[in-house]
């Protein structure tokens, strides 16, 4: 167990933990934590806060990639469930009140549900494959948000929906335990119950799943459901952030993000086997490599460039060309050594 | 992913029996008709609608304004026909645009600067082709790194919009050819030329029946002996071709290079080519299918301008149809594998 954990989440801490050293040779400030008024501030607080939305959208996304599929939609179901949520508290004669702001929240994350729901829909019982079923709603989903929002972006002033992205509960920021009890939940779903080896099996091999009576259909269809929710909550979180429903730059590449996460964690894209701490970690590698990325001063826009090398290296490193050209160069080589002494000896053969 | 038999087995070009050749041709045309029947209804319903929508004017714009976007289909067509996808082309035609200013405005001759693009464009396709078919990385996520990697590129060319003001680029979209109502500019000259060559080249070379082949079933051309490595390098530097071509003509369509250009543009791409009825699942499709595509795309566009309607509904309409063809394709798929 110990040796299985080890060689498939050791490599993303090591590039967290390396991340972080170079952050915190670069600047000294960046691991100290301070404490006031009983609320935690610091760098690293920060990056736990503003992980929250990709942490989400990366779980939902983790449990996807292992049924063999995609969800290219998360990003414009966090535009949308911001967009529902926003439109109900700008038009509520009481947007401060605890109420109005509960039934926002939960129309927003009801939508989103329904709509990973179709999602699943289209890739278990129609099977189409899950790029294109899923890139419908990714092309439609932010013409929708836009509707919502009647093509502006609402703004609200609500202090009970600031507190989402903003506020502190116990020294925490709130959306960071969002984000932390997002993570348990799942976890406790997926570990303690029999959904998690049921989910590998239908990603290993669909057909053997379905032959020995794994019920593939509801699985796949209830996980795109899952991750339509996760990421309507990571809507909800990014909107209380800025208080604003835009519905052209919520959630923009996180799909991308998120699939990266789960990559970089040691999640193969094949599907099967996957690994919920790895894409914890993975997310935080993400997240770190943005703020270095902006500390360094380099402007944002440029980012996809670092990415794009990240995902290519990670890819190469994934595919099997790779992996058997380094197993080749690894090991003490005998067998090279043999041939080498062979030809050696033929060729001083009628020497010796 | 398995890869389900396609509806025909694509018309060889050497079948002896002409009557035979003839039926074959027509079934895999289905979708293609489908689309052209879609695109003829929708004019219809416009020109009753609106009283005044088959005008010269906007006929001609309707090709104008797409113009770059029939370039994209035309590459997107090869890549989807060989069982891929290509999300890169939006960034990669930002890109290829932005070096085309920025080279522009640096003073480099513009005899200089157009090959210079196609081969930018050309070697993003060939980094996909290479991840894609020597490492083996799925379609998806390699050209997902070609856009990353476009998308920044064209950031580190400048943050900010370049105006071109060379003569001979902004002269592809301003000269109009024709009268004074049916008019061509060379960009559009540029576009269906592309498809025209996109059409030989799938139809009539070797290659071409090998981009079809490998859609159809990739071990069975490998042991057949064709050339799969090579084609489907191929089909992505292709598709980066085309790209950087739609970057040409989208800066001189609006006169200046900006990094931002074409977000979103692949998935209006792909939804031109398979609404033109390329089966997604490769095999299966025709370049001029991609140009009714992106006409349909154009028509849907025009409307609800023309409605007043929010431009947003451009996307959903196209997403909705989208849907429809594809549901569409599982259908005929699933009934041709039952046979």
């Amino acid at each position: 167990m110990s040796r299985i954990l080890r060689s498939r989440v050791i490599w993303p801490i090591a590039a967290l933990l390396a991340l972080v050293v170079l952050n915190t040779i670069s600047r000294p400030t960046f691991l100290s934590i301070t404490v006031r008024n009983g609320e935690l501030y610091g760098s690293l607080i920060d990056i736990l806060r503003n992980s929250a939305p990709l942490m989400l959208v990366a779980l939902g996304m983790c449990l996807v990639i292992a049924t063999r599929g995609i969800d290219l939609s998360v990003g414009a179901q966090m535009a949308i469930s911001g967009a529902v949520s926003l439109t109900i508290i700008a038009d509520s004669p009481a947007p401060n009140s605890m109420g109005t702001v509960a039934i926002a929240i939960l129309a927003g994350v009801a939508l989103t549900l329904v709509l990973g729901l179709w999602n699943g829909f289209l890739v278990s019982v129609i099977g189409i494959q899950p790029i294109i079923a899923t890139l419908v709603l990714m092309l439609a989903g932010r013409g929708i948000a836009l509707l919502i929002t009647g093509g502006f972006i609402t703004t609200i002033t609500s202090t009970p929906y600031a507190v989402m992205a903003r506020g502190y509960v116990v020294g925490f920021p709130f959306a960071f335990l969002v984000s932390a009890s997002a993570v348990a939940i799942v976890s406790l779903l997926v570990r303690r119950t029999a959904l998690g080896v049921l989910t590998e099996a239908v990603g290993i091999n669909p057909a053997a799943s379905r032959l020995a009576g794994v019920r593939s259909r509801g699985i796949v269809w209830s996980l795109y459901g899952l991750s339509g929710l996760l990421a309507g909550v990571a809507g909800i979180l990014y909107s209380s952030n800025i208080m604003a429903a835009d519905a052209n730059n919520a959630g923009i590449n996180i799909e991308l993000d998120a699939i990266l996460a789960v990559v970089l964690g040691g999640t193969s894209l094949a599907g099967g086997k996957f690994t919920l701490a790895g894409t914890v970690v993975g997310v935080f590698i993400i997240q770190t490599l943005t703020s270095t990325i902006t500390f360094l001063g380099v402007p944002p826009s440029v980012t996809p460039v670092f990415k794009a090398i990240v995902v290519i290296i990670v890819c190469l490193s994934q595919s099997d060309r790779v992996r058997s050209g380094l197993r080749r160069l690894r090991p003490p080589k005998p067998l090279a050594i043999a041939t080498a002494i062979d030809s050696t000896s033929s060729t001083s053969g009628s020497a010796a | 992913m398995s890869a389900p038999q396609s509806l025909t087995p694509p018309p060889s070009s050497r079948v002896p029996a002409g009557r035979l050749r003839s039926i074959r041709v027509k079934a895999a045309w289905v979708p293609v008709l489908a689309a052209v029947v879609i695109l003829v209804g929708m004019l219809i319903a416009a020109q009753l609608y609106f009283g005044r929508f088959i005008t010269p004017r906007i006929v001609s714009s309707l090709f104008v304004d797409n113009a770059y976007l029939i370039v994209l289909a035309a590459g997107m067509t090869f890549v989807i026909l060989s069982g891929g996808i290509d999300l890169s082309v939006g960034a990669v035609m930002a890109f290829t645009g932005m070096l085309c200013a920025k080279l522009l405005v640096s003073g480099v001759p513009t005899l200089v600067v157009v090959p210079t693009v196609i081969v930018a464009g050309a070697l993003f396709g060939l980094i996909i082709g290479v991840m894609v078919h020597f490492f083996n990385v799925q379609p998806f996520i390699a050209s997902l790194a070609g856009m990353f990697l476009a998308r920044g590129l064209s950031f580190v060319v400048s943050l900010q919009a370049i105006q071109v003001k060379d003569p001979v680029i902004l002269g592809l979209q301003s000269v109009k050819l024709g009268t004074y109502e049916w008019y061509l500019t060379p960009t559009v000259t540029i576009a269906l030329l592309v498809i025209v060559v996109a059409a030989w080249i799938l139809g009539y070379t070797r290659f071409g029946r090998t981009v079809y082949a490998i859609g159809g079933n990739e071990n069975s051309t490998r042991l057949m002996g064709l050339p799969v490595a090579r084609a489907k390098v191929l089909v992505y530097v292709i598709s980066g071709i085309s790209a950087a071509i739609a970057g040409l003509v989208f800066t001189s369509y609006t006169a200046a290079g900006y990094s931002l250009n074409g977000i979103g543009t692949e998935l209006d791409a792909i939804a031109a080519v398979v609404i033109g009825g390329t089966l997604l699942t490769g095999g299966s499709g025709y370049a001029i299918g991609s140009l009714i595509g992106v006409l349909v795309y154009g028509v849907i566009k025009v409307s609800i301008t023309f409605l007043g309607a929010e431009s947003s509904w451009t996307r959903i309409t196209i997403g909705g149809l989208l849907l429809a063809f594809v549901v569409v394709q599982r259908v005929i798929v699933r009934r041709a594998g039952r046979r």
